[in-house]
């Protein structure tokens, strides 16, 4: 028996009535969002449940909409049933001036250094991580570098001619 | 009964240096034996950080062996070796480090950067990455590249065997090469 | 391994050392940092610094239209680039809703399954030269050659392939390209010959066996539980590859197996990477058949029919009109790209390489991500090697194929 985007739909909306919204299904993967306060409660159902079985974290990043004022940093977490072969996409949106999401390296080992990435790249402060520090940028660094605000190249070199690369 | 003795005359020699030379001794300059010393014994630390350090694998291996040019014992320990060769993106986290192992060699050490990355950082030109070593070490040799072909790794090679070649004995304690360390922030 | 000797209570050796295996160590093949705690060669625990060559691929991704974000790619798994290219164009072809026709399907598998070859290969023979056996890498690295020598005659270039299009190739296999295959492919002298020496200096050699098994290992839960895909989970006992389970580039018209390990230890992984070769080796030669059925016309395809993402050939541009107006559009990037998120996934040489992409249809993608399999696994490591020995813990790194470029993208 295979398991449908529906049904998954239909047993996240019986869990979890009216907490879960905006349900799509580009390329179809079921995508849906829900409030940060549940998403550990969300991802612990889909693990422990014997019928949607999703066990495996492929991913765990997060998108900057400076657009969206009040819910700019989108988490995004990818999850993988392998038993019946279905992926689903799981968004959790937070405000950029107090962006607290739970931590999920209680339930999944992997989502520790994702989690740090994501720290690192966006300033996403996941509550209850081991050890949330930056990992891939260098310590000191004090800003967010892939927020949409901030510039690709260095701002402080002085060895390259600007008007030559077109900046 | 003794053996007549045979003149080999037909073999030529190559890159010997200019001297006067008898039966069983030569007198040369003694710069330049040193110099044919070290350029054909060289001992690289190879600093391999990402893609051209494959292609340093592939020189080393047996297709473009990387031996036949002296190099036959590749160190990891700084101070034994005479060459470091940056191979791959080097970022501003690995700066400090770069320094660190280069200070610990010892006199004469060259620099070869290879790669487009360790020249002038490569394709990378954003906010992580140090663009060029010669930000914080001196260079001698830039192999261009991305990643560059074995045989221009060992072409570069070759160039810094010129540059030993070259090498006075004295150079390195003159007033011209003590600035640029000083330039570096290197004692 | 576990019977060294313990010290009592209290005993004033009894204190723990720390190690820094730094970034620049022989050992580690590629910069990334552990710092060991040790009790005497036993040990304790482990810190990992990663980062060293972090290049800010993500975000340079966002600056680029979508056919140059393929260099890029190349750079992630620098062993087997062409996967990566691969793995990029079928992401923007789903997005794209771009179909290919076999023969390029066939041709793709082809180069993929070389690449999948080219990096275990090194990865085996590493595990050799890191536990003192320099012999089996300059036999294998001779066939590495070979495998340069195809992709060059196809893109180029030897390393960063950057090889393939949006579409399909960039130009059709010449004659030369197949014969390189075939003489990579013979068994008497390519490289299943070479292969079998390589097994017969290693798999059953004592001192190799002692060294490598009960290594590292990883329970199957375990693993799940760390992001483990790829090689490194099929060692553990699971049977996961993206290859089987959402077939990709035609990779349903092959008949293949999935090899499989027991205990996840480095030996368990050494004999899946070289299982998984002989299967590349297969999968080869049935394509390789499969592309010579076609005749004619069909064997001069080597790229889809989509004029508004692949680049008209040079002569048209020049001669006909919408040549030069599809030109154009590519070049400035006025070409319609849909908005939408997609997460695509290959099976990398190491794993799950997925990409998640949010267009927003503009030229250049509003977010881009990689989901590299090195990151997701390296964190595993300090577990695989706590209680272990300082030695095995070389050999536990080497054998989990830790590629750098993809470590820190």
């Amino acid at each position: 028996m295979s398991l449908t985007n529906e049904r998954i739909q239909q047993r996240l909306n019986e869990k979890f009535p009216d907490q879960l919204y905006n349900w799509q299904e580009p390329y179809g993967m079921l995508t849906f969002t829900g409030s940060k306060e549940i998403n550990l409660k969300v991802m612990q159902f889909l693990f422990d449940d014997e019928e949607l079985n999703f066990r495996f974290l492929s991913d765990l990043q997060a998108v900057h909409y400076p657009n969206q004022v009040g819910e700019e940093l989108a988490v995004v977490y990818h999850l993988h049933n392998w038993v019946s072969n279905v992926r689903i996409r799981f968004k959790v949106f937070t405000d950029i001036k107090q962006p607290d999401v739970y931590s999920a390296t209680a339930l999944y080992q992997s989502a520790n250094f994702m989690e740090r990435e994501t720290y690192d790249f966006f300033g996403v402060n996941f509550i209850g991580h081991p050890n949330l520090i930056r990992i891939l940028n260098v310590d000191e660094m004090d800003y967010f570098p892939l927020r949409k605000e901030y510039p690709l190249e260095d701002q402080t070199r002085i060895d390259k001619d600007d008007e030559m690369f077109g900046r | 009964m003794s053996r007549p003795v045979q003149f080999n005359n037909t073999v030529k020699f190559q890159g010997i240096p200019e001297g006067y030379m008898g039966e069983g001794f030569m007198a040369t300059n003694f710069e330049k034996v040193v110099s044919l010393a070290r350029k054909n014994s060289i001992w690289p630390l190879p600093f391999a950080t990402s893609c051209c350090g494959i292609e340093f694998m592939a020189t080393m291996a047996s297709h473009y062996d990387l031996a036949r040019f002296g190099s036959e014992r590749v160190g990891f320990s700084p101070r034994q070796c005479d060459l470091l060769m940056v191979m791959g993106t080097i970022a501003k986290k690995m700066g400090p480090v770069l320094k660190q192992v280069y200070v610990q060699m010892a006199e004469p050490r060259w620099v070869i950067a290879v790669g487009a990355c360790a020249s002038s950082g490569g394709i990378f030109d954003t906010y992580s990455v140090l663009q060029g070593i010669d930000q914080v070490i001196p260079v001698d040799v830039y192999v261009p590249g991305c990643p560059p072909r074995p045989e221009a790794i060992l072409d570069g090679f070759m160039k810094i065997q010129d540059l030993v070649n070259a090498e006075g004995l004295r150079r390195r304690n003159s007033d011209q090469y003590k600035s640029l360390m000083e330039s570096y922030g290197i004692q | 391994m576990n019977d060294h000797i313990l010290l009592p209570e209290g005993s004033i050796e009894k204190q723990t050392t720390t190690l820094n295996l730094g970034p620049t160590h022989p050992a580690t093949h590629g910069v990334f940092q552990n710092v060991l705690e040790l009790d005497g060669e036993r040990i304790l625990k482990a810190t990992s610094t990663v980062g060293y060559i972090h290049r800010a691929f993500e975000k340079i991704a966002e600056r680029r239209p979508l056919y140059q974000i393929t260099p890029l790619t190349d750079r992630l798994n620098y062993c087997s680039s062409p996967i990566n290219n691969m793995g990029w164009h079928l992401t923007c072809e789903k997005l794209l809703g771009v179909s290919t026709p076999k023969r390029v399907d066939y041709l793709r598998v082809i180069i993929m399954e070389l690449a999948r070859i080219s990096d275990h290969l090194i990865c085996n023979s590493i595990v050799g030269v890191d536990s003192g056996a320099y012999s089996g890498f300059l036999y294998v690295m001779q066939f590495r050659e070979l495998i340069y020598e195809i992709y060059e005659e196809v893109c180029g270039s030897r390393l960063t392939t950057n090889i393939g299009r949006i579409g399909g190739f960039e130009r059709n296999f010449t004659n030369a390209a197949f014969e390189k295959l075939e003489k990579f492919l013979d068994d008497k002298s390519g490289y299943p010959a070479q292969l079998r020496e390589f097994e017969n200096l290693f798999t059953r050699n004592r001192i190799f066996m002692e060294r490598t098994i009960g290594c590292g290992p990883i329970t199957a839960e375990r693993a799940m539980n760390y992001g483990f895909t790829g090689p490194n989970l099929r060692a553990a006992g699971i049977d996961y590859d993206v290859r089987v389970h959402e077939p990709y580039s035609s990779y349903g018209d092959f008949n293949f197996t999935i090899p499989v390990g027991k205990t996840g230890d480095c030996y368990d992984r050494f004999l899946v990477r070289n299982a998984e070769m002989w299967e590349s080796l297969s999968i080869i030669k049935q394509a390789y058949q499969k592309v010579q059925a076609f005749k004619g016309a069909e064997a001069e395809v080597y790229h889809a029919d989509v004029p508004a993402y692949y680049l008209p050939e040079k002569k048209d541009v020049y001669t006909k009109m919408e040549a030069l107006i599809y030109h154009f559009k590519i070049v400035m990037g006025e070409t319609e790209i849909p908005a939408g998120e997609l997460y695509n996934a290959v099976e990398g040489a190491n794993g799950e390489l997925g990409f998640y992409l949010i267009s927003d249809g503009g030229r250049t993608p509003y977010r881009l991500h990689f989901r590299r399999p090195c990151f997701i696994y390296y964190q595993a490591y300090p577990e695989l090697i706590k209680d272990g020995m300082l030695s095995d813990a070389v050999i536990t790194m080497s054998s989990l194929n830790l590629i750098a470029g993809e470590l820190d993208a």
